[in-house]
């Protein structure tokens, strides 16, 4: 049998949707999958349901070959029994124990000896060193995150199960953790689920990732499969961003980084550390169409191409542009109709460098 | 001064102090953590004593023991006296009658304790019970403190129920507030207020501790 995690949940909240989450997907050592939501839509609800913290009131659970739940044979395993690690939005730091006592708590089963080697191999893993013995009330939301995380993997759990784990960091250490979370995931190499709202997020660190919406799963598949081919309106709306292509860093200069995508070089404003290899992303909102052959404009890239699609969202249409790569837009149907815009005509296509979001993926 | 009575009461008092400690520590954790709809019924049983005259619940405690009960009966066979007017009786008296002072800063202090804290040290393996004395335990040692020291004075000055249960026996289970009482009764004013100052201090210190504990003056665990 190969191994797999398969969640099939029910769970309902008065005054809310009823959660009925259904999904399934193979594991390996160090696949992400990213549930992916609004705040609200049950992600949070599935990742205790699976920690063993919420139990559902229909369902099976399973992982690899152990089943956790199962409501039609009672089968309820106890969160203390199935060896994972879980990290809440807020890190949950026991502020009675230091950070060393923090990182020990689950090691209760090792010898003395064991306990401290494993605590110091997670202490160097973590850049922790000189804080062994700080309260987490004196460490910085990075610091008490990395406590939290090292933590949660000390004991070696089966499967690590992140909520927001980068949330509740200001923008900029948010920016630079990201990448850092995702180097330490693949070095763990531990089959992990992460819970978040954000796209940089689900772009920089997923494997595979489901998008939920009410309660409901959307879709299934790796993170630049869903953003660029949501299945429906819904998960297009959830997600938020429409173009995501693979390019290349050629030049950061002055502020300004030269992307190249295929044959098209774009220009965007370089706000981290990007590696060479990255995804370009582009929201429909921030691309605007123009005549082709319309004059010079604020905005640093301009792409001719020519229509491939248009579909109607009531008062916008998405139009899809075939130009190097395809590109979507979302304008309004007066504006469809004013630009003369149907499937095969020429069109430019502007976006401002602000507009062009680079995430770094090593 | 009265230095047996006052002997009496402190050994009393402690010792209501430390059986509540144990006795009343899995009844808050029951009353704090349990999901059970009925779990008023209990905490209201619990409460009693703070609205019950002193007398009433005396009397009870006196019939329950008393050899006409089965369990006065059971106590009498077992140990050769009857339980009433002993101190062991007395002392039975007194951890009901401070039950509630004991048991409700516990429940609240295991109540503060943050759900997730508790979630965490679960998926970390703990099983609820060591996650009781590793964590919730140490999270809650200003809760602990203010029951022990609450049920402490409350034993200090109970009068009622010494009095119903205990009688007046010299050396065994004549209290302070007793012998104040007697004192008066034999218009030895100079002898009651002397003893009575001396409650008064004690249990004004015993507050004034209780007070700086709930401000976190000496609050054993900081403030987040």
């Amino acid at each position: 049998m190969a191994a797999e995690i398969i969640v099939e949940v029910t769970k309902t909240f008065p005054g809310r949707p009823p959660i009925r989450a259904s999904f399934r997907y193979p594991v390996e050592a160090s696949t992400v999958l990213i549930l992916f939501g609004p705040s609200g839509s049950g992600k949070t609800t599935v990742l205790r349901s699976v920690a063993g913290l919420e139990w559902p009131e229909e369902g099976t659970i399973q992982f690899v070959s152990r089943v956790w739940l199962d409501t039609g044979s009672r089968i309820k395993v106890p969160s203390q029994d199935r060896h994972i690690g879980y990290m809440a939005q807020d890190y949950a730091l026991f502020p009675n124990y230091s950070v060393a006592g923090n990182i020990a708590y689950g090691l209760g089963e090792l010898t003395l000896a064991e306990r401290q080697k494993r605590v110091q191999e997670m202490v160097e893993l973590f850049h922790l060193t000189g804080l062994e013995d700080a309260k987490p009330r004196e460490l910085s939301g990075g610091q008490q995150q990395r406590v939290a995380l090292a933590r949660a993997v000390a004991p070696r759990p089966q499967l690590l199960l992140l909520d927001e784990p980068l949330s509740a960091l200001d923008a900029p250490t948010r920016a630079q953790l990201r990448g850092e979370l995702r180097g330490l995931l693949k070095q763990l190499a531990l089959p992990s689920i992460i819970v978040t709202h954000d796209w940089a997020e689900a772009l920089t660190l997923g494997d595979v990732m489901a998008v939920m919406h009410e309660g409901a799963i959307l879709q299934v598949g790796t993170p630049q499969e869903v953003f660029s081919r949501p299945a429906n309106a819904d998960v297009a709306r959830v997600v938020g961003v429409e173009t995501v292509v693979q390019g290349t860093l050629v030049e950061a200069r002055e502020g300004l980084a030269t992307v190249q995508v295929g044959e098209i070089s774009l220009t965007a404003v370089a706000v981290e550390s990007v590696g060479s290899d990255v995804f370009v992303c582009i929201r429909a909102e921030d691309v605007t169409l123009e005549p082709a052959g319309a004059g010079l404009t604020s905005a640093r890239n301009h792409l001719q191409g020519t229509v491939d699609a248009i579909a109607s969202l009531g008062a916008l249409a998405r139009v899809t542009i075939e130009c190097g790569f395809p590109l979507v837009a979302v304008i309004t149907r007066s504006a469809l109709t004013e630009l003369g815009l149907t499937v095969g005509a020429s069109v430019r296509a502007s976006f401002k460098a602000g507009s062009v979001h680079l995430i770094s993926r090593q | 001064m009265n230095w047996i009575a006052i002997w009496v009461t402190f050994k009393l008092a402690s010792l209501t102090a430390a059986a509540l400690l144990v006795i009343g520590l899995p009844i808050a954790y029951w009353l704090a953590y349990s999901t059970w709809r009925w779990k008023f019924v209990v905490e209201s049983i619990v409460a009693l004593p703070l609205v019950l005259p002193p007398t009433v619940l005396g009397f009870y405690i006196l019939v329950a023991i008393g050899p006409h009960s089965p369990i006065g009966r059971f106590y009498a066979d077992l140990v050769g006296h009857p339980l009433p007017f002993t101190f062991e009786g007395l002392l039975l008296a007194s951890i009901l009658y401070s039950l509630p002072f004991a048991v409700q800063p516990f429940a609240t202090a295991f109540e503060q304790v943050d759900r997730k804290l508790i979630e965490a040290s679960w998926t970390l393996g703990l099983s609820k019970v060591r996650t009781f004395f590793k964590l919730i335990l140490p999270l809650s040692t200003a809760g602990l403190i203010t029951g022990a020291v609450l049920s402490f004075a409350h034993t200090l000055g109970e009068f009622g129920v010494v009095l119903m249960v205990g009688g007046n026996i010299e050396g065994v289970t004549r209290t302070v507030s007793i012998d104040i009482y007697d004192e008066v009764q034999a218009l030895n004013y100079a002898g009651a207020a002397k003893t009575a100052a001396f409650l008064l201090m004690i249990s004004y210190l015993v507050l004034l501790l209780v007070y700086a504990m709930n401000r976190k003056v000496w609050a054993v665990w900081p403030q987040k």
